[in-house]
């Protein structure tokens, strides 16, 4: 009688993940096309990542070992409320360490560490349809991806080097899939876009409120868009990260006090850590270590 | 003009339930000539456009049109994606208001290239330049390329419409009144240059117009459209100045003198 009052294992019921595995099949059968599913209500509100959960906990064994971020940091709120839910509905291992998870469900970033053949990386996401904003119209914007008619995805871009003198977008950076599809990549930062191009790792999408989930299997082609005289580009960084001193990794910028302080530090947490626990420090963590020896 | 016309109708109809939109509509379509189709209000002039067009499935009849390869192929036989392709470079569709022809919130330019970034241009140096081009055949300053046309006038708008569609040089041109709302001052202006444009390019053309004045300024030919019916069609000259029908009769002695 006390198994009628306890969940599932992680916490949807058979059915349902059935259906979800569907669409998801589908999704990496046909990379970058948005696949509509009947997306559940989850104990959660819609923008924390429901469509993400719901993908997690279709695909998610026993055997697995999850790793959840949230702007590339394991220890905020929707990271770690998300990583005790799975705790709990499906008691699985979890871990900070991206190359020991098998799954690792993202809000806004991919980790730093290159993914592996085997890893799966689950995005949040809360629109999928990256024409959105540029065709009002959910019967029109289907049509266009049906006929591969793409051209208003370059007439925001001419728009924005008219008005800025380059291409400003920074995040959401539209991407042609496996020459085919465009996709709207959930508002990872550009800067991580050339770590989908090919990358080992399935990448699944989900989008809870909207009601869509999307793929790109390992070792597909992903390009963003750009013009032949505007090249596409990612952000840089004047400084390296304060903490660890690392280059080549994506920055937040943390303000200190209300004097204009200022560092900037890796958004992902777990690299960070790694790279101090062997050795590396960055401008703002020296002086403390040298007062400590 | 060559001895192949562009477009081929014949016995186009479209019926909404039991009520007539237009019925039995033939007529040949040659380059470099311009058609007017003038009747009042609720007559089918734009049912029979929009059927012409694509953009309305008609009930029965054919629509032909000769292809660049000058193969002759039947618009509702084609695919959507080949229609839709049709639709963007070869054809032009000038709508009455601007705002629903035009992306209201992006820039002049944009408007314009926006036809060549669908066909694959990809050099924003060359679509810019191609657009600038285009405005000042439009008589639009170049220095208004990156403002949105919600900041344009009405005959503004319409100029910058008709540069949108012609930048991919289409060989067939719909108008629906284009004309329409605009003031008398602004409507010679832009028939102006519509006619100079068409002369210029050798453009086919056909206006929907309920203005004989705008079909007498445009056209060669013109056909008078009653209750769903074409109950005349001849040169323009000859039917507003002799016509047959007791109907044509009426709407030429019904147009006011100043």
């Amino acid at each position: 009688m006390t198994d009628l009052a306890t969940y599932n294992f992680a916490y949807l019921d058979e059915q349902t993940k059935r259906m979800i595995r569907r669409a998801i099949l589908k999704a990496i059968a046909i990379p970058g096309y948005q696949v509509p599913f009947a997306s559940r209500e989850m104990p959660m509100p819609y923008g924390w990542g429901t469509g993400g959960v719901q993908v997690t906990a279709a695909i998610i064994g026993p055997e697995d070992v999850l790793k959840v971020i949230d702007q590339g940091a394991d220890d905020t709120t929707n990271a770690v409320s998300i990583r005790a839910f799975f705790q709990k509905v499906a008691n699985v291992a979890v871990t900070t360490h991206t190359k020991d998870a098998t799954i690792i469900q993202t809000r806004h970033r991919i980790p730093e560490h290159k993914l592996a053949e085997g890893q799966i990386l689950v995005y949040q996401v809360p629109i999928p349809e990256p024409l959105r904003f540029l065709e009002p119209r959910e019967t029109e914007t289907r049509k266009m991806h049906a006929l591969e008619e793409y051209g208003l995805m370059h007439v925001k871009l001419y728009e924005d080097i008219a008005h800025n003198g380059r291409i400003s977008k920074t995040y959401a950076y539209p991407v042609k899939v496996a020459g085919r599809y465009v996709m709207d990549p959930s508002p990872t930062p550009k800067f991580d876009n050339p770590k989908m191009h090919r990358s080992e790792a399935l990448q699944l999408f989900g989008a809870g409120r909207e009601k869509r989930i999307y793929a790109v299997p390992p070792y597909t082609d992903v390009v963003s868009l750009d013009f032949e005289d505007h090249p596409f580009e990612i952000q840089t960084f004047d400084k390296p990260c304060a903490l660890c001193g690392a280059e080549n990794v994506y920055l937040d910028e943390v303000v200190l006090d209300d004097k204009g302080g200022r560092m900037f530090v890796c958004s992902d947490t777990d690299n960070c850590e790694d790279r101090r626990e062997h050795g590396h420090v960055g401008a703002m963590l020296a002086p403390a270590k040298e007062a400590a020896e | 003009m060559t001895d192949t016309p562009l477009l081929k109708v014949s016995g186009l109809s479209k019926f909404y339930g039991s009520r007539i939109g237009c019925k039995d509509v033939c007529f040949d379509l040659w380059p470099g000539e311009v058609l007017a189709i003038v009747g009042e209000s609720g007559s089918g002039k734009t049912t029979l456009l929009n059927c012409l067009s694509t953009r309305l499935m008609p009930t029965t009849g054919s629509v032909e049109y000769r292809m660049r390869d000058g193969n002759f192929r039947d618009l509702y036989h084609m695919s959507e994606a080949e229609r839709r392709f049709l639709m963007r470079t070869d054809w032009g569709f000038v709508h009455q208001n601007p705002a629903d022809g035009l992306r209201m919130t992006v820039s002049a330019g944009a408007n314009v290239g926006e036809r060549l970034m669908a066909v694959g241009d990809r050099h924003y140096g060359k679509i810019r330049e191609t657009a600038s081009d285009w405005l000042t055949r439009v008589e639009i300053g170049t220095d208004r390329i990156d403002d949105q046309p919600r900041a344009f006038s009405g005959g503004m708008r319409q100029r910058l419409q008709i540069a949108r569609n012609l930048v991919t040089g289409p060989r067939l041109v719909f108008m629906d009144e284009p004309t329409g709302g605009l003031d008398v001052s602004v409507q010679a202006r832009l028939l102006d240059l519509v006619r100079g444009l068409v002369n210029d390019l050798g453009l086919s053309a056909i206006v929907v117009t309920h203005d004989l004045a705008v079909a007498r300024l445009l056209s060669h030919r013109m056909m008078v459209m009653k209750d769903g019916h074409v109950i005349e069609h001849g040169l323009t000259d000859r039917v507003l100045d002799d016509p047959r029908e007791p109907y044509t009769q009426l709407l030429v002695s019904s147009i006011l003198q100043v």
